[in-house]
């Protein structure tokens, strides 16, 4: 499909679940307008990597990951030599002169393509998605540069190879470091954070069938109020859907005092954030 | 529009958000595409292409609204007749005729209770119209508008009939139930501020012209803060940047310590190794160092105003304890003592100091600094604790209340560390005016640095927690050579 429009983008993306407000949508129409690629920051669980995946399914095309990773190199990001190959195709014939075998072993049958690579030689236009980029050191970012900003990969036996189509490109971030001016300036930036009441019980609703709206309403306004306390981790939307779910399968009607207490360690990943909790909400002692 | 961005993109400079050239290429491009006329699209357009950090987007939004002002959403249905009589009407008092009053109070909670946008924004439009009592060229803040027509309100009585109006139908008795409500109510009011403050920041622009409005309105980033003049908001801003700075700061050493490689030779293991290679020492293989942490002890003045910055430098250290091998805390005013004990992971800094004011015995006379008091009680007590590896990072603005400085027990001190800091949180320039005797103190330090924002404070500890800084020549202290920058 193509994105007219910033709205079309919206509610494209509401089909495949995923409910964008109106400046999530406009970058993403931007993005697509501008070709740049997006960089989602946020935090862990608001769906970041969900957006990419969600482009992907409406936009009908292929989803390219790449994880990154302290120590993510060239080899794992952009291309390899299959070496083994390369050795096996020398031994295979040892007649030949070495400057025949040389142009030989060094072309595309040698390549393995790693994701960075494979997303740019794909014939038709693919979304990329570049997770967690600020895992990796700030060196490695710039392979990606060239990719970003130009869409090609020189490899120097090769050539320069470009884009036979343009991806569209989604970074994510956690924001555990500062990235590098270049790798900003070359996209465009979208912060995602929690979501408010209203949204996050259409979220609720649009992602658990069958969730009545009341308990959906208190349910956000129970994780708002808890967002809103000072804690290590605060529940992310993910966990809020969790949760709702886990209150769906106790059939609980009506989230009270006594249903949090019970469920709370879904919500909440540390024991002090959960005792923090339930003192601050005044629940009984459990 | 052309113009208009580049004196937008010039006030966001001006305010310290960094926006390159290609960034405002690519701003311009994107404004080429999208619907101008729509106002929340501009924003994220320009928001997107603009600023690509998040702590700098309230920053961001303030000068968008300031600038952008002017082009109003207008909500469908709104009646404008009120505008031309509301400028009439305004002042007469606070006695005035309570018809109006009424009326307007009724249509703000109606639209309130109905959470309806549009609504809300009509009912703030009025309000400031018939409340605040603007007059043109009048050289007062916005502040000032929006606490009038607030007070006005009479944000009491909405508060309480909101209230009334949401819990229908709660029980009673949940305490819950009651937070949640109170947490909606809130939130509601919250909203009707925000619409308010708009409407005022509008007209103050189509008043004054948007450069001035916006000047008066800009702010320091958060780390850009002075950590002894903040206000409880700034505390709460500063309190939101410490995590991610020294979360980041921590990473970035981390790194840089893992990247050095000076070791020494292994000559062992590089021989075993040559063996593989018929004895050629094909690669040499090194020691790898040992990661310094140095002991870090901190001495704080917590008298008065040097509280809120003892308390975000220890808080900051403190965030940063990974980085040290030992970590000690003491606060005096003109005595001195141990706090460590209250600090640690996971706990709560503003709660913290109030056990520290409590319990710790910091007060000998009068509660009046004495660093020369102090600082003997100091020697007195830890005297043997202080070695060659630990690191002394004494906080405080030297404003001794003219008592005997005694800089000769700092020497003393400083003799026996591993290097000797000062932070002041003062502006250089203040430095030993009045009862300052600060240049009374730094030749026993190895760096005595300015630090009133969080960024400063930053840069130093990046700088000692570096393998290979503050190891000095021990006798310089005892030289008297001041290394001040």
């Amino acid at each position: 499909m193509e994105f007219t429009d910033p709205k079309v983008v919206a509610s494209a993306l509401a089909e495949a679940d995923y409910l964008a407000d109106e400046r999530i949508a406009q970058v993403v129409f931007l993005a697509d307008r501008l070709q740049k690629p997006i960089l989602v920051e946020g935090p862990a669980g608001v769906g970041k990597t969900e957006l990419a995946k969600s482009l992907a399914v409406i936009s009908g095309r292929r989803l390219i990951r790449l994880q990154c990773y302290e120590g993510l190199d060239e080899a794992k990001a952009l291309y390899e030599w299959n070496y083994k190959k390369q050795l096996l195709r020398i031994q295979s014939d040892r007649d030949h002169e070495w400057s025949k075998l040389e142009d030989d072993i060094f072309g595309e049958e040698f390549l393995l393509t790693r994701p960075l690579l494979e997303a740019i030689r794909s014939p038709e236009p693919v979304v990329l998605l570049i997770d967690e980029v600020d895992r990796v050191e700030v060196e490695t970012e710039a392979l990606l540069l060239e990719v970003l900003s130009d869409f090609q990969v020189s490899i120097p036996e090769l050539g320069t190879v470009r884009a036979s189509s343009v991806p569209m490109v989604v970074l994510t971030s956690n924001n555990t470091r500062e990235l590098s001016e270049a790798l900003k300036r070359r996209c465009l930036f979208l912060h995602i954070g929690y979501p408010d009441a209203e949204r996050e019980k259409e979220i609720l609703l649009h992602r658990i069938p069958g969730l009545p709206a009341t308990l959906a309403d208190q349910v956000a306004r129970v994780v708002r109020s808890i967002r809103a306390l000072d804690l290590k981790k605060p529940p992310s939307v993910s966990e809020s859907i969790d949760w709702a779910r886990t209150l769906l399968a106790l059939a609980v009607e009506h989230v009270d005092e006594e249903a949090i207490n019970g469920t709370l360690h879904v919500l909440l990943k540390y024991q002090a954030d959960i005792e923090k909790t339930a003192k601050e909400l005044e629940l009984a002692a459990g | 529009m052309l113009d208009l961005l580049t004196d937008f993109i010039a006030e966001l400079r001006a305010v310290g958000i960094p926006v390159s050239m290609v960034e405002g290429l690519d701003a311009m491009r994107a404004v080429g595409v999208i619907d101008v006329g729509d106002r929340q699209a501009l924003k994220a357009t320009l928001g997107a292409t603009l600023v690509k950090n998040s702590r700098h987007l309230p920053a961001f939004e303030t000068a968008f609204e300031v600038f952008f002002a002017l082009q109003r959403r207008i909500p469908e249905g709104g009646d404008h007749q009120s505008t031309g009589e509301g400028g009439l009407r305004t002042e007469s008092g606070p006695g005035r005729a309570s018809g109006g009053d009424a009326d307007l109070t009724q249509s703000v909670l109606d639209a309130l209770l109905a959470g309806d946008l549009a609504a809300l924004m009509e009912a703030a439009r009025r309000a400031v119209d018939e409340l605040a009592g603007m007059e043109p060229g009048r050289p007062v803040g916005g502040t000032y508008y929006l606490f009038r027509t607030m007070r006005r309100l009479d944000m009491d009585q909405l508060r309480s009939e909101l209230r009334s109006d949401l819990s229908a139908g709660i029980d009673p008795d949940s305490a819950l139930e009651k937070r949640l409500v109170d947490e909606e109510v809130e939130s509601r009011l919250g909203r009707l501020r925000a619409e308010i403050e708009a409407e005022i920041r509008r007209r103050l622009v189509a008043d004054r012209g948007r450069e001035s409005v916006a000047r008066t309105l800009r702010q320091p980033l958060a780390e850009d803060l002075d950590l002894m003049h903040s206000n409880r908001d700034d505390l709460r801003q500063l309190e939101d940047v410490i995590e991610p700075l020294t979360r980041k700061l921590a990473a970035r050493l981390a790194r840089r310590r893992r990247r050095r490689r000076e070791g020494r030779l292994d000559f062992r293991r590089t021989m075993r190794r040559s063996l593989a290679a018929g004895g050629v020492p094909m690669e040499p293989i090194f020691r790898t160092p040992r990661p310094h942490r140095p002991e870090v002890m901190l001495l704080c003045d917590v008298s008065g105003s040097m509280a809120t910055f003892a308390r975000f430098t220890l808080q900051f250290t403190y965030a940063m304890a990974s980085q040290f091998s030992k970590l000690r805390s003491f606060v005096f005013i003109d005595t001195v003592d141990e706090v460590t004990r209250h600090f640690g992971p996971g706990v709560d800094f503003a709660e913290a100091m109030i056990h520290i004011a409590t319990e710790a015995e910091v007060v000998w006379l009068d509660g009046h600094s004495d660093y020369g008091n102090s600082l003997e009680r100091f020697l007195e007590r830890y005297r043997s604790e202080v070695t060659p590896r630990t690191t002394l990072i004494v906080t405080g603005d030297a404003r001794n209340n003219y008592r005997p400085a005694r800089a000769e027990l700092l020497g003393d001190l400083s003799a026996r560390t591993r290097a000797t800091y000062w932070l002041n949180p003062e502006p250089r320039s203040y430095w030993d005016t009045g009862d300052s005797v600060m240049s009374r103190y730094s030749p026993y330090c190895d760096g005595v640095f300015e630090v009133r924002t969080l960024r400063q404070l930053e840069h130093f500890v990046e700088q000692i927690a570096l393998p290979g800084s503050g190891i000095r020549p021990s006798k310089r202290a005892q030289l008297g050579l001041s290394t001040g920058r």
